[in-house]
């Protein structure tokens, strides 16, 4: 497409950076929710403290899963074949994750409509699960695109997967699995020890310390068994980043240490564990501290540190084939038409700045502490 | 090729969870515009039953909500996991609608629905007031970048297949986007939701009024849900008009189907009221009237209306120089350079879809016999018996709704709202009557263009996932299971909060001094 006044490089690129971002933001914004739900049962122990924190998620969490379905919506527009693949190959760990965040908005809306314990219990384990599996199967997810999933594509570019969902429940992706969950558990308990007091808080502080340091331990430990004990996978074929979009056309090999290949390349690169490492330990030190927002700045960091280590690995793979290593997609060869590219960036540059603006106000006008004193007669608090 | 019992299941999945879904989004749809209306008239009026009533159908609007948020999800995820050949096919110029609609419209109303909620206190009236209004309209969005993406699978304009990419990619995002059939569906559904909304609003009054409670609220409530009951039924049969119009442009067969016109009726085509099938599946007996169906779909008194017959003739020429394309396109992959066999491919690529229908009988289509063109080209019709009779019956809860609201509105203008008890009941009774419009309508959108997912582009059975039944049966399990406890308990849920009324709207008693002495005087 001529008509296009950006280049098809530029533009896949930039579609790999929004992503990433899209990522993040979903992890950092809904990831405050999902870490609030799986504290829920463990810092909340009375049911004043389940409604403050509750009430404390509720008139933001909405929005913020946006980012997971903004983050869905641009993987299909602008990564067909990656939604193709990764969605149906995945098949049963993303039921698992859709039956669990099924249960959020319900649990939120009516755990509090009913006065009674067993009923208000049950919908506690419901947001549990709501959080657990969702952060659980995404880390999950993230571990097994460093170790290529069992796929591969016919001429039609029909896709075949040949593993089941057991498959997935390796070590490593279940160590990534791991780290999704303490870093997400940290970006909780920095929001409510920021935004509440008492008991409540200082029990999130506990928690959000120990998953400080047990993102730190298990990240590093992630991260040198991907440099060092995985084989990873390279391109081998001269890269066309203008070419049209088939992951067919390429050679790709797996080789010992090939997930270092980039730090080599790009030794800036090294910045993204860093923030990782250093966001948790800031995490660690404010929650002890009792810096608020400092705590939430740190995990925000950290969260960042890590999408962008895993992002900037695997580079330019998104998710590498393990029995045909030509099937792997990377983003040169598995994004949508120069023309899509381009129509959803300027919907995005458009629009993006106008959802951060109203997010912000939304935020400003709800801020505040949140404490059982402050539950009022509000029919519709939760 | 994808086992057929593993495409009907991921068929029967899809369809439960979308109609599933979409017994939420009309009344979202409808009481969020009802509510902005009812806000307004307190902002303006700063009578304070008019918050009181915000209050009380949003809190209803909530339970309601959170279900629909809940199967929303669902939806979105379920064409990479099930239709993994589709997502990839038609990716391009489908995934654009579904992402803009999380950017421009759905992040718009979740952003602001918490603060609808938990902002009462914490807003001046008008800004609070404001943030209704923008819920309304981000769910209304929302419906219109759906719809241009559902209207895009029956009218997949503004694309064409590249060989190079095997797959459809979009060369004008604007036809796309102004696509005449997404244009008419999206107003014809939001109406239909608005509906919804109403009769919801009536009913629930109705029955206050019945039992002589919250009597205020419910003849208050009444008087919005008629005007914009009624304006929105108008609406919904006139743009229905328009999308049968517009189907007669771009889907015959639907029409036809929905007729059960298996001959080419010669214009002006009479309208079917209803006809009695006989053994061999065609009408046996049949009540017409004469012209009507002409007039409405080709609003001319000259234009013959295709039958099925005649239809599937066509789709047969069509298989036929598919299959030159598809025989084009194999030479293209063995030789990207061979301008030749692109030349030819370019000439007949729009039939390429039909080309793929073959793949039901033999992988090797090129070979196909011209029995299985035939076969091929019969498959092209939908089921005419549910088609038929679903659009009688949803076209009959139309026009009931444009009297129902008339005939409500009338009352209201003279103020005799509760002078009948017996018409009350007509309120209650009507409840689920938009639900059933609005879940046949769905039917005969999609079930109608069968066994196309992409009229004339994809047919539904290739462009399903290569899963294992096992895959589909615990996904299916999971789903009923999960999906029959929450309609349980979200019925549950609302019949409480109905039951309960507003009596206890935060800030006020049910009896409550007026606030500020404008209110001292409350139309009683």
């Amino acid at each position: 497409m001529s008509v296009v006044p950006l280049d098809y490089e530029v533009l896949r690129l930039v579609w790999w950076l929004l992503l990433g971002i899209l990522l993040i933001g979903f992890a950092v914004m809904g990831g405050r929710d999902l870490g609030m739900g799986m504290l829920h049962p463990f810092a909340a122990r009375t049911d004043e403290e389940r409604r403050v924190l509750l009430n404390l998620a509720g008139p933001t969490w909405e929005g913020n899963q946006v980012w997971l379905i903004l983050g869905g919506g641009a993987i299909f527009a602008a990564f067909p074949p990656l939604y193709a693949v990764s969605f149906s190959g995945f098949y049963i760990a993303m039921i698992a994750i859709l039956l669990a965040l099924i249960l959020r908005p319900v649990g939120f809306k009516y755990r509090g409509k009913i006065a009674d314990l067993r009923w208000r219990a049950t919908w506690d384990w419901a947001l549990f699960v709501g959080g657990f599996v969702p952060s659980l199967v995404f880390g999950v997810a993230v571990g097994n695109l460093f170790l290529g999933a069992p796929f591969r594509f016919d001429e039609t570019l029909r896709v075949t997967y040949e593993g089941n969902f057991f498959g997935l429940l390796t070590p490593f992706a279940l160590l990534a699995g791991l780290v999704s969950v303490a870093m997400l558990v940290t970006q909780g308990a920095t929001v409510i020890a920021a935004r509440t007091d008492g008991e409540l808080a200082e029990r999130a502080r506990r928690y959000g310390r120990l998953a400080a340091l047990a993102t730190v331990v298990l990240f590093a430990l992630g991260g040198l068994v991907a440099l060092f004990v995985l084989s990873g996978y390279r391109v081998t074929s001269p890269i066309n980043p203008v070419g049209p979009s088939n992951p067919l056309g390429k050679t790709v090999v797996l080789e010992a240490g090939a997930w270092r290949t980039n730090y080599g390349l790009m030794p800036w690169m090294i910045a993204a564990p860093i923030l990782a490492v250093l966001g948790s330990l800031v995490a660690w030190w404010a929650l002890g501290a009792r810096r608020g927002l400092v705590g939430l700045l740190g995990s925000s960091v950290a969260i960042l540190g890590i999408i962008a280590t895993a992002g900037l690995t695997l580079f330019p793979f998104f998710l590498p084939s393990s029995i045909d290593p030509a099937s792997s997609l990377t983003l040169w060869d598995a994004s949508s038409s120069q023309l899509t590219l381009f129509t959803m960036l300027l919907a995005t540059v458009v629009f993006l700045p106008i959802v951060l603006i109203y997010t912000a106000f939304v935020f400003r006008v709800m801020r505040g502490p949140v404490t059982s004193r402050s539950l009022g007669k509000n029919p519709n608090a939760y | 090729m994808v086992d057929p019992f593993v495409v009907d299941l991921s068929r029967i999945q899809f369809a439960a969870t979308a109609m599933y879904h979409f017994l939420f989004v009309p009344l979202t749809l409808g009481l969020s515009f009802i509510m902005a209306i009812m806000e307004s008239v307190y902002v303006m009026t700063g009578r304070q039953v008019w918050r009181k009533a915000t209050l009380f159908w949003g809190t209803l609007f909530g339970i309601n909500f959170a279900m629909g948020v809940a199967t929303g999800v669902v939806m979105e995820f379920q064409f990479g996991m099930n239709w993994s050949y589709y997502s990839h096919y038609v990716g391009d110029v489908f995934g654009a609608p579904l992402a803009i609609e999380g950017l421009m419209a759905f992040f718009l109303e979740a952003t602001f629905i918490g603060l609808f909620f938990f902002g009462w206190d914490r807003l001046r009236p008008v800004a609070h007031l404001a943030v209704t209004w923008l819920v309304a309209l981000g769910a209304n969005f929302s419906a219109l970048w759906i719809l241009i993406a559902n209207g895009w699978m029956q009218n997949p304009v503004g694309a064409s297949f590249n060989p190079d990419t095997m797959r459809m990619e979009i060369t004008n995002f604007m036809e796309v986007v102004f696509n005449p059939v997404a244009q008419a569906k999206f107003v014809h559904t939001v109406s239909a939701g608005y509906v919804c909304g109403a009769v919801f609003v009536l009913g629930i009054s109705a029955l206050y009024l019945l039992r002589g409670k919250h009597v205020e609220l419910a003849k208050r409530s009444m008087v919005v849900a008629a005007s914009f009951g009624l304006a929105s039924a108008l609406s919904v049969v006139v743009l229905g008009d328009e999308s049968g119009y517009v189907a007669t442009e771009h889907q015959k067969m639907k029409i036809a189907a929905m007729e059960a016109m298996f001959e080419t009726e010669p214009a002006p085509a009479a309208l079917t009221l209803f006809a009695i099938p006989g053994a061999d599946g065609r009408p046996a007996f049949q009540v017409q009237f004469p012209w009507i169906l002409g007039l409405i779909t080709t609003r001319s008194l000259d234009r013959d209306l295709p039958g099925i017959t005649e239809l599937t003739e066509h789709a047969a020429l069509r298989i036929a120089n598919g299959l030159k394309a598809y025989v084009a396109l194999q030479a293209v992959k063995a030789d990207a350079t061979d301008s030749g066999a692109r030349a030819t491919f370019d000439a007949a690529k729009t039939d390429l879809g039909y080309a793929l229908l073959l793949k039901k009988y033999r992988p090797d289509i090129e070979n196909a016999t011209g029995e299985e063109i035939v076969k091929a080209s019969l498959d092209t019709v939908p089921d005419v018996w549910p088609l038929f009779w679903s659009f009688r019956i949803m076209v009959a809860c139309g026009f009931f709704f444009i009297a129902f609201f008339a005939l409500w509105f009338y009352k209201a203008a003279v103020h005799r709202l509760d002078n009948q008890r017996w018409l009350l009941w007509t309120c209650v009774l009507a409840l689920p009557l938009p639900w059933l419009a609005i879940e046949l309508g769905w039917l005969i959108a999609e079930y109608g263009r069968q066994p196309w997912v992409v009229e004339g582009v994809l047919p539904t059975f290739y462009a399903a996932s290569g899963l294992k039944v096992s895959d589909l049966v615990i996904s299916l399990v999971f789903f009923v299971a999960l999906y029959t406890a929450l309609i349980v308990v979200e019925l549950f849920l609302m019949v409480k909060a109905i039951r309960k009324g507003p009596s206890d709207s935060f800030g006020l008693d049910d009896d409550a001094e007026p606030v500020e002495p404008a209110e001292a005087i409350p139309a009683r």
